[in-house]
């Protein structure tokens, strides 16, 4: 359980300071208001290390600014000019002061999250402020900016890039296309309908997200989830990692042209969905989780053996990935994202893993059935390209077994529970998605309905992370990289 | 290199022959709910009350028509299946939703007509038997794409079909949009549609473009693509699946016919 604690806006930079220095890492901050007042807390999430509970702090600024703590660890800096786009609150000494969310030209006529408000948003499309390269001398630095609407069936978001040659200098991703006022959309509606909205925040995220929406509301309510419903929730999520990973295989094969390697990633995958499909009636496994447990019982029968016919296939196909030289000429030493730069910057899932943090939500702050299961978490050391492919290998392979071990020893029993929160109750709830940490915060209204939800998908930390990997790298491997990196953009944008 | 070749080939076809023959693929899926009026219990709104995206709505009118169900806003997240006391709403395997007007998605007790809007051989004779199309994410949660992707795997296999994706607008004969609209893609998605050549067809693609679905309108977004551009098939489901992504394709290109009238799918259809 999170523990919760009051901190006083004058202690907080302090309080930042000592806990970073003994290791700890923010994991996100969000404003609220609470009783439906003007008077916003931020909320702090931190984690102190591996089985420590998660602390969040709470603190009122009243009508001060906030100190911006983006000094002390600069991975908040996202969270900051998040809540001064969309909660008008403002930071002092914030290094990036420009909006975040909105793009620029974008004006709202109120904060949205204000509670009670309608916020109208006008648009004149703006040019980007970006820096300044080269000076007057140097104009064989060439920008190119590329997108919104890119190549091939691809989200939309705009990449620029100073380049020479080959050589990228600079790189600025404008990801927030897709900023649809997700949050706001939860607000006044019945936890229950909230799950079907949070399985459509980021659609190949829909179980961890439903899951980490779903378990907020239930430490909200105080409600205990039917051991059956905790074993399924871990199928559910399990399931979701493989569909995910093997695409991303599949596309990483496509940018360094591996063509049979691409096929048969994607052919894996499209088995993985129609597995999918048989069990829940969704190939993203939508529609199961709710507040309280399952909503239904899923279709079990063959899945052990479609499992275990996966597992072969895929068996054959990781070794002959890991035995494709021109392949895994283009990944290795591609991206590379140093142990140190991912933790400082908030790196999650697998990125971080590849990157030598051994750390995952599933073990570090157990949930569902996970703690009754072996759990086996890979680590890869390189932080490059070719490490953050071997992770999701290793992942595959171990969210098999972890799936066949628990269908062995599937409890009986109940699916659910009632689960209704009180009025005026909270909970913050997460999972370990296929991209990371994933975390839901909510806040229920005196009606018992949402008053506010909080998302921090694990996307919106990676892409944080990613550029970093990108200055000063070059053009031909730009493709390889991103897809190395297995990001969203509309669990980032919301 | 000669592994990998020596590898696919070992792995041998995998495409489908559908819907010439064969699997779809979609074994299991449930889709949208089938709706019974006669089933219906006077009073009871816990259909609607179920229904985020406001797809059921209760009216005033007369008892048989009290419920309204407009499946261009469905979800399919079977919420008002497991609400309803009295069997209204039972699941169904139904996805093969593509129309050529938005009003067919509408459920009707008289099912319209056969389409009157079939484009009498015109699409046939500009396109041959080949269709590029052009995708546009318009503020989608990436279902939609994870769907569209799909059917360049080995199993789908689009291009059997005659049909590719193109990079560029220039070359595409075919919008294919996803997404709500957010006020930041309206204009890109604009810009996208003028860069095309004449004769040009677009098509919404999943329910938040037919309508705007659970994401649609707040401060942020549109309510998918009507009244932005003209839309020549509406495809709902969330996310379509690639049979049904394939089944709309093929509507437009009349190579299909179209399987829902007035909101459901003519008797006998089971799917595609």
């Amino acid at each position: 359980m999170p523990i919760f604690e009051a901190v006083a806006r004058a202690d907080l930079t302090r309080r930042c300071k000592s806990a970073v220095d003994a290791g700890a890492r923010m994991q996100m901050a969000y404003a609220w208001f609470p009783d439906g007042s003007r008077n916003p807390e931020i909320r702090y999430v931190v984690h102190a290390g591996s089985l420590e509970p998660l602390q969040v702090w709470c603190c009122r600024p009243g009508s001060q600014t906030m100190p911006s703590l983006a000094a002390v660890t600069p991975l908040l800096s996202w969270y900051e000019r998040e809540i001064t786009d969309l909660c008008g609150l403002q930071f002092e000494d914030q290094p990036q002061p420009e909006p975040l969310v909105l793009l620029p030209g974008a004006t709202l006529s109120t904060p949205p999250l204000l509670p009670g408000v309608d916020a109208a948003l006008s648009y004149a499309p703006a040019s980007s402020t970006l820096p300044e390269m080269g000076g007057s001398t140097r104009d064989d630095v060439q920008l190119l900016p590329f997108g919104p609407v890119r190549a091939d069936v691809l989200e939309s978001a705009q990449f620029n890039f100073y380049y020479i040659g080959e050589a990228i200098l600079h790189y600025h991703p404008q990801l927030f296309f897709k900023h649809r006022g997700m949050e706001k959309r939860f607000e006044g509606i019945t936890p229950e309908l909230g799950a079907v909205l949070a399985e459509r925040v980021s659609g190949v995220g829909s179980v961890a997200h439903a899951l980490a929406y779903c378990r907020a509301l239930e430490a909200a309510a105080g409600c205990d989830v039917p051991p059956r419903a905790q074993w399924l929730r871990v199928l559910l999520a399990e399931l979701e990692r493989v569909y995910n990973h093997l695409h991303y295989l599949g596309h990483l094969c496509h940018t360094t042209t591996l063509k049979v390697g691409e096929a048969e990633g994607k052919y894996l995958e499209e088995l993985a969905k129609q597995i999918n499909c048989r069990a829940v009636g969704s190939r993203l496994l939508r529609g199961l989780v709710s507040p309280g447990g399952l909503r239904r019982e899923p279709q079990l029968t063959g899945l052990a053996e479609r499992l275990e016919r996966l597992r072969g296939e895929f068996a054959r196909y990781a070794v002959m990935l890991e035995a494709s030289t021109t392949h895994l000429d283009r990944l290795i030493t591609t991206g590379v994202l140093s142990r140190k730069l991912a933790f400082d910057q908030g790196a999650t899932g697998p990125v971080e893993r590849a990157s030598g943090l051994d750390r995952d939500l599933r073990r570090d702050q157990p949930y569902a059935a996970y703690p009754e299961l072996p759990l086996k978490v890979a680590v890869r050391e390189a932080g490059d390209a070719h490490a953050r492919q071997q992770l999701r290998i290793a992942e595959i392979e171990y969210s098999i077994e972890l799936m066949q071990v628990l269908l062995e020893r599937l409890p009986g029993g109940a699916l659910s529970t009632r689960c209704q929160p009180s009025s005026g109750s909270q909970g913050l709830g997460w999972s370990e998605s296929p991209r990371g940490s994933l975390y839901y915060a909510v806040h229920i209204d005196d009606a018992g309905r949402l008053a506010r939800v909080k998302i921090k998908s694990p996307s919106f930390s990676n892409w944080r992370v990613f550029p970093f990997t990108v200055h000063d790298s070059n053009m031909m491997d730009y493709a390889i990289n991103e897809a190395s990196f297995g990001l969203t953009i509309a669990g980032c944008a919301r | 290199m000669p592994l990998w070749t020596l590898y696919g080939l070992r792995q041998g076809k995998a495409s489908t022959q559908w819907p010439a023959s064969g699997e779809d693929g979609q074994a299991g899926t449930l889709g949208m709910p089938h709706f019974d009026p006669a089933r219906c219990q006077e009073g009871c709104r816990r259909c609607a009350d179920a229904c985020l995206p406001g797809a059921i709505t209760i009216t005033d009118a007369a008892y048989e028509a009290r419920v309204a169900v407009d499946y261009g806003r469905c979800v399919t997240c079977q919420m008002c299946v497991e609400a309803c006391p009295t069997d209204a709403f039972t699941a169904s395997g139904d996805w093969a939703f593509g129309v050529r007007r938005r009003e067919n998605l509408v459920w009707a007790h008289a099912a319209a007509t056969k389409d009157e809007e079939a484009l009498k051989g015109q699409i046939r004779r500009v396109f041959g038997r080949s269709l590029h199309v052009r995708h546009v994410d318009a503020g989608s949660c990436n279902g939609c794409e994870s769907e569209l992707q799909a059917l360049n795997n080995p199993f789908y296999n689009l291009h059997r079909l005659g049909i590719f994706f193109t990079a560029s607008p220039r070359f595409a004969d075919l919008l294919l949009v996803t997404g709500p609209v957010t006020y930041a893609l309206r204009g890109p998605l604009l810009e996208a549609y003028e860069a095309m050549p004449d004769p040009k067809f677009v098509m919404a693609v999943g329910t938040c473009a037919v309508s705007g679905g659970t994401n649609g309108g707040g401060y942020a977004c549109g309510n998918g693509l009507d009244g932005v551009l003209p839309v020549d098939v509406y495809l709902p489901g969330c996310p379509p699946n690639p049979a049904a992504i394939i089944h709309a394709l093929l509507m437009l290109l009349e190579r299909a016919a179209q399987l829902v009238h007035g909101g459901r799918i003519a008797a006998g259809g089971d799917g595609a």
